[in-house]
């Protein structure tokens, strides 16, 4: 346990030590925090009541988005990225003769990436969101203790997703395709593009459903206090159901794959 | 300018030949591509689910906003869109390798990692493009103007892209900030300006010139009268515009090469 978290921890101190890159990165989340909300607050102007939001709900919402969007890391990244690049080296035949389990290793890095992330990329942008708009925040400190939980449960099942995808370079060697179209689901069924609240009928009902439900809607309906009750104990039950099963899936198959290494000798 | 485009062509080659060596790779980055841009193109569509106009446009004139920025930005993205890579070249000393060859350096910068599975993307944005066409009545000024707005709006993204990616000469990890006018610049271009405050719309043809890429001319092409009241002339002007940025552009490169310091790894 003490290694997992002394693996966090520079994982934590090796994300922060790039300021210029966080700040420009901050800066970009802004603008299309800025950009989303004015065109949600268009949308909502015609349609006030559109997906049981009302306008502050929509703005708050974009801000969550931009906030979340590297702590979950939605266009990958994170430790996941490092193994795909050392499956593609080699390097990873390393890391099956170490005696720590390699899931727990990255998984580890990645929250250490995670906490950066959401206190750099996260925080900031949903303060300058709070001075621009009129923001809505969470009622009381239960509703907050269920949004911190669904962020470490957003957390889990992106690292799972993003530990698969990389795993595909095990079979694939170039894993830079499943990549793209990971985070083109990532992005779409996580609610960036638009919150899923608007998709229609049977097809948001899909949404909801699936993994990446997880990244940004969960959270932010557990925040606009649109779960409450065993409504919001059902919401993060569905992201812990979806965690084990993905990591789960993560531990078969790196058995798989162990199988699969072949070291060249010389 | 022959002698650059015939060097640009042999390097891009060169990466597309590299590219090919991951087939399966290769085949998803194409699908992954049309699909990327794609779907912001469902997401306005699933706007207009729950809205019938948005600023006073409807469906396909927000398509065509979006499909001539789209356009336009996806070929400015295959031909200098690596330069936002700058400060990784000058990161690994990459450029000091490319600074020693006979070949003008803004060519060997953009044509690095030439890809050429981007043409998906410009395939997805065209083809948005020609169903909001279908839906325009077309006089010979309108064609006229189309054809100069692309051209035009092509031209501003690649400016924007080489003046904004020159900050990394002095600020090595900011390569980001540009990203904000870049993809932001996309972005905010795909919808009417008409549901921004004026204050953005007038920052945007006095600041930084992103209005010029789409919004003018397709106020005359959709007939639409100016929200600011600008006189008619202003939707003609793309082309100078594209001039005036593409010279500010390369200048700020020279000002960035000749201040330039490797960082000796």
């Amino acid at each position: 346990m003490s290694l997992h978290v002394a693996v966090a921890t520079r994982s934590f101190r090796r994300y922060s030590t790039y300021t210029a890159a966080t700040l420009a990165g901050i800066f970009t989340n802004c603008v299309f925090g800025v950009i989303n909300a004015l065109v949600l607050i268009a949308v909502w102007k015609q349609n006030p009541d559109a997906g049981g939001y009302d306008v502050h709900d929509a703005v708050t919402y974009v801000w969550l988005g931009q906030a979340m969007i590297m702590v979950v890391a939605i266009w990958g990244g994170g430790s996941p990225t490092d193994l795909a690049t050392r499956i593609k080296t080699g390097d990873v035949a390393l890391d099956f003769y170490r005696p720590v389990g390699i899931l727990g290793w990255y998984l580890a890095a990645d929250l250490g990436r995670a906490v950066f992330h959401l206190i750099s990329r996260g925080l900031v942008p949903t303060v300058v969101g709070a001075l621009l708009f009129d923001l809505r925040y969470p009622a009381g400190p239960a509703v907050w203790l269920a949004f911190a939980v669904s962020v470490v449960l957003a957390v889990l099942v992106s690292f799972a997703i993003r530990f698969l995808v990389a795993m595909t370079a095990f079979w694939v060697l170039d894993d830079q395709g499943t990549q793209v179209l990971a985070s083109t689901a990532a992005m779409f069924f996580s609610g960036l593009t638009v919150p899923l609240v608007l998709f229609p009928g049977w097809f948001g009902r899909l949404a909801l459903a699936l993994p990446w439900a997880s990244y940004i809607q969960a959270p932010a309906d557990l925040w606009l206090g649109k779960h409450a009750g065993w409504d919001a104990v059902g919401t993060l039950g569905l992201q812990l159901l979806w965690a084990a099963v993905l990591l789960g899936a993560c531990a078969a198959l790196l058995k798989v794959a162990e199988r699969k290494v072949v070291v060249q000798g010389g | 300018m022959v002698e650059a485009v015939v060097r640009y062509t042999q390097i891009a080659r060169l990466w597309v030949r590299a590219s090919r060596a991951y087939p399966v790779s290769w085949a998803m980055l194409i699908v992954g591509g049309f699909l990327i841009t794609g779907i912001d193109f469902v997401g306005i569509w699933i706007l207009f689910q729950n809205v019938e106009h948005l600023g006073g446009f409807d469906l396909h004139e927000v398509a065509f906003l979006y499909g001539g920025t789209g356009v336009a930005f996806a070929v400015a993205d295959l031909f200098a869109g690596r330069i936002e890579r700058l400060g990784q070249m000058i990161r690994l000393g990459r450029l000091d390798q490319m600074l020693v060859r006979p070949v003008p350096l803004l060519v060997q910068v953009c044509a690095d990692e030439f890809a050429l599975r981007r043409v998906s993307r410009i395939a997805q944005a065209a083809l948005v493009l020609g169903w909001a066409c279908t839906h325009i009545e077309w006089t010979r000024s309108k064609v006229v103007l189309t054809v100069l707005m692309l051209v035009a709006a092509t031209i501003i993204f690649v400016a924007v892209f080489v003046g904004l990616a020159c900050i990394q000469f002095w600020t090595i990890d900011s390569a980001e900030v540009a990203n904000a006018f870049t993809y932001g610049g996309n972005t905010i271009t795909s919808y009417p300006l008409s549901i921004f405050p004026s204050e953005l719309i007038k920052a945007m043809t006095f600041a930084v010139p992103l209005a010029f890429v789409n919004w003018y001319p397709s106020l005359h092409i959709l007939g639409h009268p100016d929200p600011l009241g600008y006189p008619d002339w202003t939707q003609w002007l793309s082309p100078v515009i594209a001039v005036v940025v593409t010279a500010g552009a390369l200048r700020v490169w020279q000002l960035g090469v000749r201040s330039y310091r490797s960082t000796g790894s």
